[in-house]
């Protein structure tokens, strides 16, 4: 047999053994599917007894750029007032910190002051004499202001003042953050055919951006005892030469953890894709 | 020769058994098969019920199938039956450990489950 002949019956038998396997492919058909589906999550509280929802407000600190409070307040009851069966209370802001150094002894006479200044309610000073930052930079500034929300008097009038809802509060420390170090990153190069090709490439660059630690603290307005709470930790960095403004930092490290706010006091759907099997 | 006689008879009655028992076992997992292939039409069609109801019947039938336990877990998820459907996934698993598909539908699964943790009307 020439060798012509030898190559000519090879690439028959190539052709034959593509089309057979054309051929199977055809007859076996698509063995998965792909197929949306949403899972519902069941809140991780049990909401039914309660008909309204009072964000009170945090006690908030870190960047002074953003007013952690005001705006965590006013996100979470946005979403609360679209994503939750629950009535959103719209009332002015708790001073928190102001009642926690009043529960501290740090502030003016608790009788002495109108109590309109503490959300109508005169507070019991407790722990007296216990130092308060007055400026909270870190996770450790928070630390003396924990036992606000521990004070069940205190959210049992503030309660029963707004008809018993779910009240949530809790703490927010928002801050700048740097960090220097490798990062890998893709870079495109083409060959001498033009050939595109993408190759991993690790470069020291030094970055920017902010932290975000919310705790979420859900009081039951009935008793005011703490029913749940949750911490969470989010950071985004930049390159150092990106100027982004920490508003929208703050917004985008927000948005990550507003579905798992959601989800301890409102059932959610999560939407997802599976793939089902012959 | 009663020996004789008894052993050609008991080869006849292996070779009865299993010559029965095989078309059996074949029907069985045919039957697993269609019922799947059915379970995944309607479930495409958003009949997540009926979908559960032939998959179940599929394990039944043949309980060394993993695309039914998968396919079944997959469904115990769309309907928020998160323990029945962590069990099904890891019988799946079980069954077919090299199974890719199934591994990634399960590791979505867990993240979903592991980052809510919540309560399970299962």
């Amino acid at each position: 047999m020439t060798a012509r002949a030898r190559k000519t019956r090879h690439s028959l038998v190539a052709a034959v053994c593509s089309s057979a396997c054309a051929a199977l492919m055809i007859a076996c058909g698509t063995s998965y599917y792909e197929i949306p589906i949403e899972t519902p999550i069941q809140p991780k509280m049990d909401v039914t007894p309660f008909q309204r929802v009072l964000v009170a407000g945090f006690v908030a600190g870190g960047s002074e750029d953003v007013d952690a409070n005001q705006e965590t307040v006013r996100l979470l009851r946005s979403q609360l007032r679209t994503k939750s069966q629950l009535r959103v209370i719209d009332a002015d802001l708790l001073p928190l910190m102001d009642v926690a150094a009043e529960q501290g002894g740090q502030g003016p006479a608790v009788d002495d002051r109108p109590a309109s200044d503490n959300g109508g309610v005169r507070i019991a000073p407790q722990a007296q004499g216990v130092a308060l930052p007055k400026q909270i930079k870190e996770e450790k500034d928070l630390e003396p202001y924990e036992r606000v929300f521990a004070n069940t008097a205190y959210w049992k009038r503030i309660g029963e003042e707004f008809q018993n809802p779910l009240i949530v509060t809790g703490t927010v420390l928002f801050t700048p953050h740097s960090r220097s170090g490798y990062v890998q990153r893709d870079v495109e190069e083409y060959d001498s055919f033009g050939r595109r090709r993408v190759s991993p490439v690790r470069t020291y660059m030094e970055r920017k951006g902010f932290i975000l630690r919310p705790k979420f603290i859900f009081i039951d307005g009935r008793t005011g005892a703490t029913m749940y709470s949750e911490s969470y930790r989010e950071e985004i960095l930049y390159n150092s030469q990106q100027n982004t403004p920490a508003l929208s930092s703050y917004f985008e490290l927000m948005d990550r953890l507003v579905p798992n706010f959601l989800s301890a006091l409102s059932s959610q759907k999560i939407k997802g894709t599976r793939v089902l099997l012959k | 020769m009663s020996v004789r006689v008894r052993v050609p008879a008991l080869v006849l009655a292996v070779l009865a058994m299993t010559s029965l028992a095989a078309p059996a076992f074949a029907d069985a997992k045919s039957e697993a098969r269609s019922q799947v292939e059915f379970g995944i039409n309607v479930a495409q069609r958003g009949l997540w019920h009926e979908a559960i109801y032939r998959w179940e019947k599929a394990v039944e039938l043949d309980p060394t199938y993993a695309a039914a336990f998968n396919n079944l877990a997959v469904a115990y998820e769309h309907e928020g039956q998160l323990a029945k459907a962590r069990k099904a996934y890891e019988k799946a698993l079980e069954i077919d450990p090299n199974n890719t598909q199934i591994r990634q539908n399960y590791e979505l699964f867990r993240e979903i489950n592991d980052r809510t943790s919540a309560k399970d009307p299962s």
